[in-house]
């Protein structure tokens, strides 16, 4: 076992041991955060040269598996943290305001949220109506109706808005405003289903900066070369560890149910044996997406190629589905122990967390796309490279 | 050809100006092209030019320029005559 997973063991715990009260609270996991940049891990993926873990998007999936275990809103916020932070690598070096915030994120552990959703623009993050209004040096932005998951715990937020005033809403670019430099106004609370935790309250947000915390690259560069493979892959992720307690719960009451009669399996261990096989195909999906994350990066003409985004939304498809008729066979397996909320085999919690797998972008906008996509890209056939 | 992808750029690029007030080198995406228009666009492309786009073309920079695209139908006409 490598460092950075040693100390996220610890947070796990942390998480673990709140994540009831924050589930039944709707409240953020305050202590799973704080033991978050206790660990020092809210700097992981950030170069060393810059003060981070230097770590491998792999570890951070690792981290998002085993939090999503035990804390699915916790390993939520820690995913959206690390996507943000993966645009801020990816996109922010060379440029010596974003290097250095770089660092003092690493100095300070600042959790970063992400205001990319807008009221009025139909769920479609890649249009905006608002707008950078440049005065000189410094930008004025004002955002109605964003959806800010943990907004009013986030210490800095990246912020989409169109390039100017006359510019077409496809037209967009992303900066990086700190807590000072934003004022947050509460239009809607997050009484949701699952993923209690991460507080996805509504927003309108408005603030002031100087021109240099806007990244020069394209919003449209940063959605397809960093957010989209990060997103999709440590999201799945997250919604592993969920499906995987949830099987292993099932799994802890069959092997209970098989000592108690000797005499032959319980049905339920067939539906075991089915679902190990989806969890495999679902941490294949994970794995492979990884790599081939790995492998684009080499490339940016592969990683701004179409197959690229086909197989990323293929894998968020893919893993969303899974991870629910996971957690249904985990519940079919354990029956009303199951059911129930207070057994050791309980699986509510899991399945209302990964319901929000499909609708966090929805499936069905991922499903038009991905028909739209296919009408130039053609189908793999090969098995290997 | 150049005349022929602006008017094509015109009827599904779904632009925030005409593509004759669009210069040869200039950012289709900024001027709000997206990437389902693209698409539709390439769709548009291979009716017109009688080609196929092959995947190896299928990327943001293949579309970015009326000049891009005029080199990508240059070279998919270019292997059909050789």
């Amino acid at each position: 076992m490598n460092a950075p997973l040693d100390r996220g063991a610890d947070v796990v715990t942390t998480a673990a041991r709140h994540a009831d009260d924050v589930d039944r609270n709707g409240r953020f996991p305050i202590e799973a955060v704080r033991a978050l940049k206790d660990a020092r891990l809210l700097s992981l993926l950030i170069p060393v040269e810059f003060g981070g873990g230097g770590a491998s998007l792999f570890d951070v999936a690792e981290i998002c598996t085993s939090l999503g275990q035990r804390c699915a809103s916790t390993a939520m916020i820690f995913a959206m943290h690390q996507i943000k932070v993966s645009s801020l690598v990816a996109h922010g070096r060379g440029s010596a305001w974003h290097e250095d915030f770089m660092r003092r994120l690493c100095d300070e552990q600042l959790l970063l949220g992400s205001a990319t959703t807008e009221g009025g623009i139909g769920g479609n993050m890649r249009n905006s109506i608002c707008a950078f209004e440049r005065d000189g040096a410094t930008f004025r932005i004002a955002k109605e109706g964003a959806l800010i998951s943990y907004g009013a715990y986030s210490d800095a937020i990246l912020v989409t808005a169109r390039r100017a005033a006359d510019a077409p809403p496809s037209d967009q670019q992303m900066a990086v405003l700190e807590k000072s430099q934003y004022r947050l106004e509460r239009t809607g609370g997050w009484d949701a289903l699952g993923m209690r935790g991460t507080c996805s309250e509504g927003f309108t947000f408005s603030g002031e900066a100087p021109v240099e915390q806007i990244f020069t690259h394209d919003f449209a560069e940063i959605a397809s070369e960093s957010m989209l493979a990060t997103a999709h892959l440590l999201w799945s992720a997250v919604w592993f560890g969920v499906a995987s307690d949830a099987l292993s719960r099932a799994q802890s009451f069959v092997r209970k149910d098989a000592r108690r009669h000797p005499n032959g399996p319980a049905p339920g261990a067939l539906r075991l044996a089915e679902a190990t096989a989806k969890l495999q195909l679902m941490r294949s999906n994970i794995v492979e997406g990884l790599k081939r994350f790995a492998k684009a990066q080499q490339n940016e003409d592969d990683l701004n190629s179409m197959s690229f985004a086909v197989a990323m939304n293929n894998i968020k498809i893919g893993s969303s589905q899974l991870s629910i008729e996971i957690i249904n066979h985990a519940l079919l397996i354990a029956g009303i122990a199951g059911y129930k909320n207070d057994t050791p085999f309980s699986v509510g919690r899991h399945m209302r967390d990964a319901l929000s797998a499909q609708v966090m972008i929805s499936n069905d906008r991922i499903f038009t796309n991905l028909s739209n996509m296919l009408l130039a890209q053609r189908i793999d056939q090969r098995l290997g490279e | 050809m150049l005349d022929t992808i602006r008017r094509l750029v015109d009827e599904q690029g779904r632009l925030s100006k005409a593509a004759t007030a669009i210069g040869d080198d200039a950012d289709l995406y900024a001027a709000g092209l997206t990437s389902f228009a693209a698409v539709q666009l390439m769709l548009a492309l291979e009716e017109t030019f009688d080609v196929e786009f092959p995947d190896h073309m299928l990327n943001r920079r293949s579309f970015s320029s009326i000049s891009a695209i005029a080199g990508c139908l240059h070279e998919l006409k270019g292997e059909e005559a050789a």
